[in-house]
């Protein structure tokens, strides 16, 4: 059996947890440069905010229905979600963290009643984090994230589904008659893996429900549209077909990509802005003891201006798989030189480390370049630069090109309704009057 | 040589001639105070005091409140309640005493839920720190 666990509108929820006071209240919380809703309480998709909403748009609604906008806390949204998946991690052998705010648990082995055990954690999400959390149990990884999905709508939408399944949904525990129900009563386009385009396609082949779904052939399913699809099919026919990843393999791509506060014309500017970007990169790398063999950098105009566009990324090898700031800051300098053009306001930049292996894999050449230095882990000068920085606060050691303008820098973020990083800064720890 | 001869313990520290170090042989951990002030580490927040409400329950303005979420309050606790639209901390008293967040500082009033309205508790607090030097 599997797990998937979610936080319910986990940024908001995170900001509540500080700030009572916006309970009950609609809330949203911004993109990056407080560009657009990423995160809607219950009370701001009732107003009929949709995701994605920019925030000029639903601006008018914080004067005539008390909307609350927040700018994007990730370091607080990033411990909270630390400690809620360290807590999941105990629910079964095996986790596999899958975004920020979700993760399949594998509940193999695990003794007791699995519905009552994930009401028990949901309760205990709630009282130790204050974070709120769908749970769907199915025998596949893609019967979980269904049972998640079934959760949330049975308890958002009353009457859509048994009320027994709110909050905590297992579809393992079913009758074979009840299960049918409920795939009946499902959209196609719920199913994990079956994004939008897919779903019209399956729907004007008449096929509109997960059950609909499930009772095609496989091999059918194979021929007439991919592979992928075929696992999804035999994933709701309860045929586990998805491997669970686990957390320690890492992941195959860190990327540090940003919206510059204000336009950016300047190479300089542009150079601080990847060096601050390639060096965070960096050190997200050297965290899963992970070496990057490429390093992509773009950067771009803003497509919603009416200005001379221009888009380019260029990915630089390096000599060696390595985890060096240093190394990887020449590697995403040298590409930024490569694409950038005099002329154009530049809106956004990024840094992404590709080809990502295990630092304790080493392949060196053969004799030609004995004099570069081997630093596969960011050598000496990562690790103190990482200590440094993890003790004193971010940004306290960093290389010189990055610029000493701190928050002042042109193209530092927009940032005009964060939130304290309460758990992550001593400085903005939260009040308690006394 | 086989693979399995060439896996050497690891040493700790370096080898000299001499006098050897008295701490290597006992592989103590160096007292840690989070092992003791924080007992559930995904639980527990720190905050901060500000106000003299509470002197004489040894909070002062300025403390770090050590506050576990995990803990189900009891009678005299020292509680973080949430007010209207800020923390408070207080003393916890349940009946006979009545449900109640009191101050321990007679300038203070406590706070008594009115008839209907239910008293929210965060967290408690499990230890106040007080830096003199930073």
């Amino acid at each position: 059996m599997y797990a998937l666990i979610d936080g319910n509108n986990f940024y908001v929820s995170c900001e509540r947890v500080f700030r009572p006071d916006l309970n009950g209240r609609p809330v949203v919380v911004l993109s990056n440069n407080d560009g657009c809703a990423i995160s809607r309480s219950n009370e701001a998709k009732a107003l009929g905010i949709r995701m994605g909403a920019p925030w000029y748009q639903i601006r008018p609604m914080a004067q005539s229905h008390g909307l609350v906008a927040l700018s994007a806390n990730f370091a607080l949204y990033g411990d909270m979600s630390d400690r809620m998946m360290s807590l999941l991690a105990a629910w079964g052998p095996r986790q596999e963290v899958y975004s920020i705010d979700e993760c399949f648990v594998d509940l193999t082995g695990m003794p007791g009643e699995l519905t009552q055990h994930g009401h028990h954690l949901r309760e205990q999400l709630l009282q130790w984090l204050g974070i709120p959390c769908g749970i769907g149990i199915g025998p596949t990884k893609t019967l979980a994230k269904l049972a998640n999905v079934i959760a949330k709508t049975a308890e958002l939408q009353p009457g859509r589904y048994p009320a027994h399944l709110a909050q905590v949904c297992h579809l393992g525990a079913l009758s074979q008659e009840a299960l049918r129900d409920i795939l009946a009563a499902t959209e196609v386009g719920d199913v994990w893996g079956v994004g939008r385009r897919l779903s019209a396609q399956l729907g004007s082949c008449g096929i509109h429900s997960a059950l609909d779904l499930a009772q095609l052939d496989p091999a059918a399913v194979r021929r007439r549209w991919s592979v992928v699809l075929e696992r999804t099919v035999r994933e709701l026919q309860g045929v586990a077909s998805i491997e669970l990843e686990e957390s320690g393999s890492g992941k195959r791509q860190i990327a540090v990509t940003r919206s510059f506060g204000q336009p950016v014309t300047a190479l300089s500017d542009l150079e601080e802005a990847v060096t601050v970007f390639a060096s965070r990169a960096a050190e997200k790398l050297r965290r899963q003891h992970g070496a990057a063999a490429q390093v992509l950098t773009y950067i771009r105009t803003s497509p919603f201006r009416q200005a001379a566009q221009y888009s380019h990324s260029s990915v630089v090898p390096l000599q060696r798989p390595s985890a060096d700031t240093a190394a990887i800051v020449r590697a995403a300098l040298a590409g930024l030189r490569a694409v950038y053009r005099p002329g154009f306001s530049y809106a956004k930049a990024g840094v992404l480390l590709l080809d990502l292996q295990a630092s304790s894999v080493q392949q060196a050449e053969f004799g030609f370049d004995a004099d570069v230095p081997v630093h596969p882990q960011g050598g000496r000068l990562g690790k103190v630069l990482d200590r440094l920085n993890r003790r004193y606060g971010q940004d306290t050691v960093f290389l010189a090109s990055a610029g000493l303008g701190g928050a002042r820098r042109v193209w530092s973020m927009k940032q005009e309704h964060r939130s304290p990083r309460y758990t992550t800064c001593w400085k903005e720890l939260p009040v308690a009057h006394a | 040589m086989a693979p399995a001869a060439r896996c050497l313990p690891a040493l700790v520290g370096s080898v000299r001639a001499g006098f050897p170090s008295p701490a290597e042989d006992l592989g103590a951990q160096a007292i840690d105070l989070t092992q003791v002030l924080i007992t559930h580490p995904q639980a527990t927040f720190l905050l901060r005091a500000r106000g003299t409400s509470m002197v004489e329950a040894g909070i002062f303005d300025n403390d770090i409140l050590v506050v576990n979420r995990a803990l189900q309050p009891r009678h005299r606790h020292i509680v973080v309640g949430v007010g209207e639209c800020e923390f408070t901390v207080k003393t916890f008293t349940r009946p006979p005493a009545g449900i109640r967040l009191q101050a321990a500082n007679p300038a203070f009033a406590d706070i008594v839920p009115v008839p209907g309205q239910s008293l929210e508790i965060w967290g408690v607090v499990t230890a106040a720190i007080r830096q003199f030097v930073a």
